[in-house]
């Protein structure tokens, strides 16, 4: 009889133990999210900004027709779900995406969200339209769209020049809000209007973000915070003290450094720290077009120089990731894979061997321990530009090149890539989406505005066309591969490291995901709640 | 001192006049402009679009243009819109300055009452161990930087307390806002308040040798009375240079500290301005702090006279 009660008494334990699991785990409404911001951002319009300082504060005011879905980390095609769009079809050979849209959605300023918005938005993207951005950095993700046509209020669809079933991650991406018709251009830089699950309140520049509930978000039961904060604090120091403090309940994404993350960890050992890759990608751009670098040799040495795990070691204590173009596997999806990248020059474990080699190559150019190559490595005046920027010139000595840093401010760093005034340069490249269309067209493609060394190869562009329409997912990924690996040999933008950086929250904020393979789309924030 | 006050007048618009000048070529040397930048953060250049919004902002035009356009907008109270926020600079400039003007008075406050007092004292008691212990915290106070001092009481607050004395934006009472800037006062006025107390204690010292505080200890009168009313009134006049010449610099020179203590006030958002190349946001600001400091200059002479009667009967 003893051993029943006990039974008894060990089932209602565990039962009370399960429902008090439970209720922990059961999201809970109300309370402000306090987040510090790493700068202010030019305007409130995402469409006008490539910086993800736009992003983070700015995507949970609107929603996309798709979007990544905001609880798994890696960005696929297979996990796009309908968000404006309750569906999509491809159809007419894969050369019309077509979306039934969801009714009853409403802007946050009452009128309602109709067909002719989404194709006010592409149309604007596209340059289609009487209303101009003041800035369009990603008019060429629509290269080939023909037209965008509504069929009633609540369908829409996207008649393509060919296939290009990567489209829809592009559609997905925290970059491809829908913006309201009824709303210039200039208002959305400073008020903007949107329909997703919160609105925005105020932005003082320098100061301060403010973004409240959108009581009337079609998603019902959503978002769970009354709202989000940002505050404006550029000095890093100030802001990480201040979440060690308990100021604030979650950082800046991928704020924290690795170095300053052993910080973080001891100042604030109850917080939840996660380290994941940015999809930001070091390079080295090469002006190919004037001496010396005119001399496929001496590009060639130059990337054979590369000691990648040095960069890697010094700058990240070995957390970062060694690559291609696209983001390297697991995170990535599209990343060579090991073996494969270490049968490109310079990606080989013998890092002395490649140096030796190098030196051959710089030998038959005319360059040897009497005679060095002086050349200026020019780079943004920021620390991750300038501090891999050092490592750069100490590994080119070991080839007979003596590089002098030539820090240029912000201002000054484009136009002066633009107008081909450097010989080599320190730059990075962030990817929104991790899809080789967006990073090939817009890195790579002869004429591109993002394709700062003007390489141009008309042989790879015609496989960027090739897999850009394939369907079958496995193919396609044969087929960048093979393209990765030709634009590292061609040392058509040398890629030294994929850099990974933490974010941290406080114990009590739950729900949130941290994307791993962009940093980008993953800012909706209407999963997130606070166990307070 | 009539004639002296207009002629430090027409000398104070002159100099306001220079200094426009001076302020809209100098911004233009610098190269780069807000469009170069946008571009830049966007990560492409397109010379169509580039042209279209160098001509929306007018920065495509003439300098002289541009000149006359800001200074008779100036002058006509029209400020111009910021090209980043879109929104008028004045609405952008005034919210700022009570901020940046109430740490800066704070800080002036915490120099004069600490610097003045120890300064007297430490010449009094010259060649003590308390002077030569002032004479070591007032070198400490010159030669720590205020930034690093800032770091170093935000680490130590959060180490030892668990707080963060950083800028609340709406305190609930007056302690809460004095304590919003109390920190960051006392931060960067230790070392306005060493620059004073060791001017105070050198002026002093000289003071203290003249022959009419001998003659008026000889008369019997007390320590508190030489010091304080004859001496220090005498010696106090290069102290209050000082001050003025701080209270100038502390308009335009609290970068650091509103950096380190996250405070929205005029000096972090005048380099943000410069950073960004928001023209009407700095030529305006600079604008202002430029008569701040030639009215504070002002308002030295006019105490000098006031202090001095051989200035009004000389000029």
């Amino acid at each position: 009889m003893r051993s029943v009660w006990a039974l008894a008494a060990v089932a209602a334990l565990s039962v009370l133990t399960t429902s008090t699991t439970t209720l922990a785990g059961e999201p809970k409404q109300g309370g402000i999210l306090r987040m510090y911001h790493r700068d202010s951002p030019g305007n409130a319009s995402i469409h006008e900004g490539a910086t993800y300082s736009l992003n983070v504060p700015f995507m949970p005011v609107f929603n996309n027709l798709v979007i990544y879905k905001q609880d798994e980390p890696q960005n696929s095609l297979n996990n796009i779900v309908p968000e404006l769009a309750e569906s999509w079809a491809w159809i007419n050979d894969n050369k019309t995406l077509t979306f039934k849209l969801r009714q009853g959605v409403k802007w946050h300023d009452g009128k309602p969200f109709t067909s002719a918005d989404v194709k006010c938005t592409f149309d604007m993207l596209m340059g289609k339209s009487q209303q101009k951005f003041r800035q369009n950095p990603r008019k060429a993700w629509y290269n080939e769209v023909n037209d965008v046509a509504t069929n009633g209020d609540f369908e829409v669809s996207f008649n393509l020049k060919r296939p290009q079933p990567s489209l829809l991650a592009l559609l997905a991406s925290g970059y491809t809000p829908i913006y309201p018709c009824h709303v210039s251009p200039s208002d959305m830089r400073t008020h903007p209007i949107g329909t997703g699950p919160f609105k925005f309140v105020e932005f003082k520049a320098n100061e301060s973000i403010k973004l409240t509930r959108n009581p009337d978000y079609w998603r019902k039961g959503r978002p769970y915070l009354d709202g989000i904060e940002f505050t404006i604090i550029p000095n890093r120091s100030t802001a990480i003290l201040a979440f060690v403090a308990g100021k604030f309940d979650m950082t800046f994404p991928t704020h924290i450094t690795i170095p300053l993350l052993k910080d973080v960890k001891s100042q604030a050992p109850n917080a939840i720290c996660v380290v994941e890759p940015t999809n930001v990608s070091t390079n080295i751009i090469v002006n190919s077009s004037a001496p010396p670098f005119d001399n496929v040799d001496i590009r060639r040495a130059m990337a054979l120089a590369l000691d990648r795990k040095a960069f890697v070691s010094i700058l990240f204590e070995g957390q970062a990731d060694i690559g291609g173009t696209m983001l390297p596997p697991p995170q990535g999806l599209w990343g060579m894979p090991k073996d494969l990248l270490e049968s490109i020059p310079g990606y080989g474990p013998d890092v002395n061997a490649n140096r030796e080699e190098a030196k051959k190559l710089m030998q038959k150019a005319g360059y040897g321990p009497d005679k060095h190559l002086p050349v200026k490595v020019s780079t943004r005046n920021l620390a991750e530009y300038r501090d891999p920027a050092v490592i750069l010139i100490d590994q080119l000595k070991s080839i007979y090149i003596d590089g002098e840093l030539d820090v240029v401010e912000t201002a000054n760093w484009f136009p002066k890539v633009a107008r081909k005034d450097y010989m080599l340069g320190l730059n990075l490249t962030g990817n929104a989406v991790d899809d080789p269309d967006q990073s090939f067209y817009e890195n790579y493609s002869c004429g591109s505005e993002r394709n700062y060394t003007n390489y141009c190869n008309k042989e790879i562009e015609k496989l960027f066309d090739v897999q850009s329409q394939e369907t079958d997912a496995g193919k396609r990924k044969k087929l960048v591969w093979d393209i990765d690996k030709k634009l590292q040999e061609d040392v058509a933008r040398p890629i030294v490291f994929h850099a990974r950086a933490g974010t941290c929250w406080q114990p009590y904020v739950k729900g949130v995901t941290v994307m791993s393979n962009s940093s980008y789309n993953g800012y909706r924030y209407q999963d997130v709640w606070m166990d307070k | 001192m009539f004639a002296y006050l207009v002629r430090r007048l027409f000398l104070m618009l002159v100099t306001l006049f220079g200094i426009s000048i001076v302020i809209f070529f100098l911004l233009r040397i610098v190269p780069g402009n807000i469009v170069d930048i946008l571009f830049a953060a966007a990560g492409y250049v397109d010379p169509a679009d580039k042209a279209n919004l160098e001509k929306e902002l007018g920065i495509d035009q003439p300098l002289i243009v541009q000149y006359w356009h800001w200074i008779s907008g100036f002058l006509r109270g029209d400020f111009g819109y910021s090209y980043v926020s879109e929104k008028p600079a004045l609405q952008e400039i005034l919210p700022r300055i009570p901020i940046t003007a109430r740490l800066a008075g704070l800080a002036l406050l915490f120099s004069a009452s600490i610097g003045i007092p120890l300064g007297v004292i430490s010449a009094v008691k010259q060649g003590t161990k308390l002077d030569y212990a002032l004479r070591v915290v007032s070198l400490s106070g010159l030669s720590l930087p205020s930034f690093w001092l800032g770091l170093l009481i935000l680490t130590a607050s959060v180490a030892m307390f668990g707080q963060m004395p950083i800028f609340n934006p709406n305190p609930q009472t007056w302690l809460e806002a004095f304590a919003t800037y109390a920190v960051p006062a006392a931060a960067v006025g230790f070392r306005s308040a060493a620059l004073t107390m060791r001017i105070t204690r050198s002026s002093m010292l000289e003071v203290l040798r003249q022959d009419y505080i001998r003659t008026a200890r000889a008369k019997g009168a007390s320590d508190a009375a030489v010091n304080y009313h004859h001496a220090l009134k005498n010696a106090i006049l290069p102290v209050i240079t000082v001050i003025g010449i701080e209270a100038a610099f502390l308009i335009g020179g609290l970068i650091v500290t509103e950096t380190v203590f996250n405070i929205p006030g005029v000096a972090r958002f005048l380099v943000e301005a410069i950073r960004w190349r928001d023209y009407p946001i700095v030529q305006n600001l600079v604008m202002f702090i430029a008569v701040v400091v030639v009215f504070a200059n002002f308002t030295v002479d006019m105490l000098y006279a006031v202090f001095d009667p051989r200035i009004r009967y000389t000029d």
